[in-house]
């Protein structure tokens, strides 16, 4: 692929194939669109053939860690006399992460499918979406969606005459961040507080009510039909030797076009912004995420990293959940930086201590930092306290906290330098609005207006 | 309040009248009965009683306990974890302005600003008619539509600070107000009622506002040989102008 080659080209539409066809979550539309013709074929195979089928189509988790999700299924042990679960990750709260919940709302049967598919490979009769509370529109679509699925057969006893049963049960969350980790996520399914739990023993032996389980993302699952109904050939064929096939990548921020872009993996930055007409008109890259804030940032000199699984971790960064949020240069780092820890602080569940104490610490030192009213050492203080947070933490929370802090002390240590040096922020917020641009273009705006709105 | 009672109300709580709690323990009693063990119902019932009162009591966690055979203790713990209960009562519509880096940056900061301004009130605090309450949220998993307005979780998406007054103005006015993405808006309370997991039974509601807006169909609309604003050939209009489509 090159960066010239034309969007039709380089765009693969899968998941997003039919989301301007008419109600694309209807049944109905899934229906015209090979909708559970991958669950009539994965119905007459064997489940462990399906297993292997899925493993052999080199399909990785979408939701960030990349862990195989055939291999996943296997982990699952077989004729132990214990119930099996099925828990959809659908918590997505990463900030920059915005794939599943717009997948969800315009096409949420292809995650019952695939659910379906999935159940049936590791022998499970009840599975669960764990859908973060604060999208109701996306809960109303899935609460239709799983009643036309049972309505049709699809759930229930005996799925189109196969024997196999299943039930879903849609659970919506409450509000934390953490539960999209997935140990926190089967104690808060649990009626629990959502707070990680130690592993081993992994949530394959013991997950669910202690029972083996299976916990994927949403892209994850609702990429098995295509794979079932196209065939794992095709699967390889888009993508990368060791990151196969389709996935969205989300473009947001101080981009021309922000949205939706589904394509093979490998592609990078540079070609999903020739195509999409670029950042912002009049302004350039300075920073942007691979895969949200828990990412190390990117600066300009990463355009071209192939952003596939293999190729942003050799760049010190991992894909993650392909959530590209671009920022340009009316953006003061360490303003975005605050930002992010503050949330980390915020959404820690406190159960271990270099999490809880670490990033409160670090929200106190950025803030002084930001203000102006920084110290010497500071910065290398923030370095300590990172480094004491990132695997040292109980779970990923606390690496992703650390992201942050070390890749932008990395790139942009003169920028938090002048903070201190200055004794003050030196970026105007007002310019890195949406509507910045638009009201210069009309009229100049008087500076002093421009700072009460700041 | 005296300086040793922590604003802690007295113990314990006070029962819901006979005839709420007979009508609320059918519903428990479903929401129980999707899952395998009893104690995974405990979110659901929450959002259940915030549903009966606007917020989470004392009487609605005791109420939960019961039905799952917990300790009121056991129920708070968990109640007091998720930010989406709410510890006393708020507005009829709760607005949340997402102030993570992204929103924020791209002016969510200003909208909040503002609004706090309009309204007069400050973070998580509640409009004197009781109307509105709001609160700065984390990211809500629209990035791509920044900045970002939710009220009573539905989707206002692309937000000018004009357009966030502008539709808090209608919200206090009673006037109909319908989301970007999502259905013409109800109630907290009854928001409250579809995440404890009863579909909403309104008619159409889940029919509205489409597919999502020009953001979810932008990379799309390119695999099909149309162009995008700003973008050479350009042929659709830009996302940040357009609201959102069937």
């Amino acid at each position: 692929m090159t960066a010239t080659e034309p969007a039709e080209k380089l765009l693969s539409p899968v998941l997003s194939a039919s989301w301007d066809d008419h109600r694309p979550w209807s049944l109905e539309t899934y229906h015209r669109h090979e909708g559970y013709q991958g669950l009539r074929k994965a119905l007459a195979m064997d489940p462990d053939a399906l297993i292997a089928l899925v493993k052999e189509s080199g399909l990785r988790g979408r939701g960030g860690a990349g862990f195989p999700t055939g291999l996943k299924w296997q982990f699952i042990p077989q004729n132990d006399g214990k119930p099996h679960y099925l828990v959809v990750n659908a918590d997505e709260s990463e900030p920059g992460t915005c794939k599943d919940i717009p997948l969800l709302f315009a096409n949420p049967h292809a995650l019952i499918e695939g659910m379906v598919i999935a159940s049936y490979a590791i022998r499970c009769e009840h599975a669960f979406i764990y859908l973060r509370g604060e999208v109701v529109p996306v809960l109303r679509r899935l609460h239709a969606a799983v009643a036309e699925a049972y309505q049709a057969g699809y759930l229930g006893r005996d799925i189109l005459g196969s024997g196999v049963d299943l039930d879903i049960t849609v659970h919506a969350g409450a509000g934390a961040y953490i539960c999209g980790e997935e140990t926190a996520l089967l104690d808060s399914l649990e009626g629990r507080r959502g707070q990680p739990r130690l592993r081993p023993p992994f949530p394959a032996i013991a997950g669910l009510y202690a029972c083996p389980t299976v916990v994927n993302n949403v892209e994850s699952i609702a990429s098995v039909p295509s794979i079932l109904a196209r065939g794992k050939e095709w699967f390889t064929s888009l993508g990368t030797e060791k990151s196969p096939g389709f996935t969205l990548y989300s473009l947001s921020g101080h981009v021309t076009n922000p949205g939706q872009y589904e394509a093979p993996l490998g592609v990078t930055l540079r070609q999903l912004l020739d195509i999409s007409g670029g950042v912002r008109s009049g302004h350039r890259l300075k920073f942007w995420t691979p895969g949200g804030s828990s990412t190390p940032m990117f600066t300009d000199e990463h355009l071209d990293v192939p952003l596939d699984y293999e190729g942003v971790g050799a760049a010190g960064s991992m894909l993650g959940t392909k959530a590209l949020q671009i920022f340009d240069e009316t953006t003061c780092v360490v303003r975005a930086v605050t930002r992010w820890t503050e949330f980390y602080a915020h959404e820690s569940c406190g159960k271990c201590t270099p999490c809880r104490e670490g990033t409160y610490w670090l929200v106190q030192l950025l803030k002084r930092i930001e203000a102006g009213a920084g110290e010497a050492g500071d910065l290398e203080k923030l370095l300590d306290i990172a480094d004491n947070i990132n695997g040292k933490s109980f779970c990923a929370l606390g690496d992703g906290a650390a992201s942050p802090i070390s890749s932008s002390l990395q790139y942009f240590r003169a920028e938090y330098e002048q903070h201190l040096a200055e004794r003050r922020c030196p970026f105007d917020p007002a310019a890195a609005t949406v509507w910045a641009d638009a009201k210069q273009a009309k009229a100049p705006q008087p500076a002093t207006e421009r700072e009460v709105h700041a | 309040m005296n300086s040793t009672d922590l604003g802690l109300p007295a113990l314990p709580a006070k029962p819901y009248p006979p005839e709420v709690h007979a009508r609320l323990a059918v519903d428990a009693k479903e929401l129980i009965a999707r899952y395998p063990q009893a104690r995974s119902a405990l979110l659901p019932l929450l959002h259940l009683v915030q549903a009966e009162e606007g917020f989470v009591s004392a009487t609605g966690i005791r109420f939960c306990a019961e039905q799952l055979e917990l300790t009121t203790a056991e129920a708070t713990a968990v109640a007091t974890f998720y930010t989406m209960y709410r510890r006393r009562p708020a507005g009829e519509y709760h607005v949340g302005v997402c102030t993570n880096t992204l929103c924020a940056v791209l002016g969510g900061d200003q909208i909040f600003e503002e609004l706090q301004e309009h309204l007069g009130i400050g973070n998580n605090e509640t409009t004197e008619d009781g109307k509105l309450s709001i609160e700065h949220i984390e990211c809500n998993a629209a990035c791509d539509y920044a900045p970002v307005v939710m009220v009573n979780w539905e989707f206002f998406d692309n937000q000018t600070p004009q357009s966030a007054k502008q539709l808090v103005d209608d919200l206090r006015a009673g006037a109909e107000v319908r989301p970007t993405r999502g259905a013409k808006l109800c109630s907290f309370k009854q928001t409250a009622r579809i995440l404890s997991g009863f579909p909403d039974t309104r008619e159409g509601a889940n029919e509205e506002s489409g597919a999502g807006g020009a953001p979810s169909l932008a990379g799309l609309r390119l695999a099909k040989g149309e162009s995008l604003p700003g973008a050479p050939g350009a042929r659709v209009v830009s996302p940040r102008a357009e609201g959102t489509e069937a």
